[in-house]
């Protein structure tokens, strides 16, 4: 009788296997998307697996939530022609197996896989509580790198507005500058007129 | 032989392998498209992702899973960036085939 952690392994690796499988080789790009989202959602629960509690949730919320919604954006903002973008998929299906296939058996060959296997989980040395494990070592050895990433974030921020952002010519808008700075003049001309004389009715 | 009764390290960075080549096959076969070029770079990632998790998990070191954190910052930032000028790209060549986009003449 396998153990239960085991069985979930497997369930979880295949699904994310087969996922993965999916992503790269479905016609339409949405559908690509959506399964990468199932990829995703997968190996965080294999991370739950591993007792990395807050990475699984980050990764869901992080990932599924904000960067695979911009994906389906941008994917379904463009209109891409799926038969031009197909073009040359039979012919480098072979060479593509291929590399994988040998580079799968190379790595499995190298890391050494009955060794790993020797190695079983230990107690979880993160204690009770996995977020407060890795928040010690995040604000203590770690809070460079910390400060770092936010920058990174700040200039992705920047650097993504400032790519997409285009002056259009003919819209119509407000500048608030050019608002406050008017004067009474600018708005109101008063002409000075010389008085007429009233007409009078002509019999 | 590999242990197959319990749940190891091997069965992790094997599975960590195989998305990896996965990813790499569809970077070969999905030459044109950039949308699915830059989901399988999200697959790599991912895959790595994975090794750095189950080590940390199986080596008792908190270091494995606070690289995992900085990876996601920088991937997300990455694919913010990269879907922006993949907007770019399409605002001014109408297209995202790879195949087209060859001014440069490299």
């Amino acid at each position: 009788m396998l153990p239960w952690d085991l069985i979930f392994f497997y369930a979880f690796a295949t699904v994310l296997v087969l996922a993965a499988l999916c992503v790269i080789s479905v016609k339409n790009s949405v559908h690509a998307a959506l399964f990468l989202v199932l990829t995703f959602f997968t190996s965080a629960a294999l991370w739950l697996l591993l007792q990395a509690e807050f990475l699984a949730i980050a990764l869901v919320l992080v990932y599924v939530g904000a960067v695979m919604v911009l994906f389906l954006f941008v994917v379904m903002m463009l209109d891409i022609n799926t038969e031009s973008t197909r073009e040359g998929f039979i012919r480098y299906l072979p060479v593509g197996l291929l590399v994988a296939v040998i580079m799968l058996l190379e790595m499995l060959a190298l890391i050494g896989m009955k060794q790993m296997s020797a190695l079983a989980a230990p107690a979880d040395p993160g204690g009770a509580s996995n977020t407060a494990w890795l928040g010690n070592a995040l604000f203590t050895n770690y809070l460079l790198p910390f400060e770092v990433a936010a920058v990174i974030l700040t200039v992705a921020i920047i650097a993504a507005i400032m790519l997409t952002l285009r002056q259009r010519i003919n819209t119509r808008k407000q500048d608030p500058a050019r608002q406050v700075a008017v004067k009474a003049a600018d708005r109101v001309r008063i002409v000075k007129m010389a008085s007429a004389a009233k007409e009078t009715p002509t019999p | 032989m590999i242990d197959v009764a319990h749940l190891t390290l091997a069965h992790y960075v094997g599975l960590g392998a195989i998305l990896f080549c996965i990813s790499v096959a569809g970077i070969f076969i999905n030459r044109k498209n950039v949308i699915v070029l830059l989901m399988a770079i999200e697959l790599m990632l991912l895959a790595v992702n994975m090794n750095f998790v189950a080590f940390s998990r199986f080596l008792g070191d908190v270091s494995g899973q606070i690289f995992v954190f900085f990876i996601l910052t920088v991937a997300a930032a990455e694919s913010a960036i990269g879907l922006a000028i993949l907007v770019v790209l399409f605002r001014n060549r109408a297209t995202i085939n790879v195949g087209e986009l060859d001014s440069m003449k490299g």
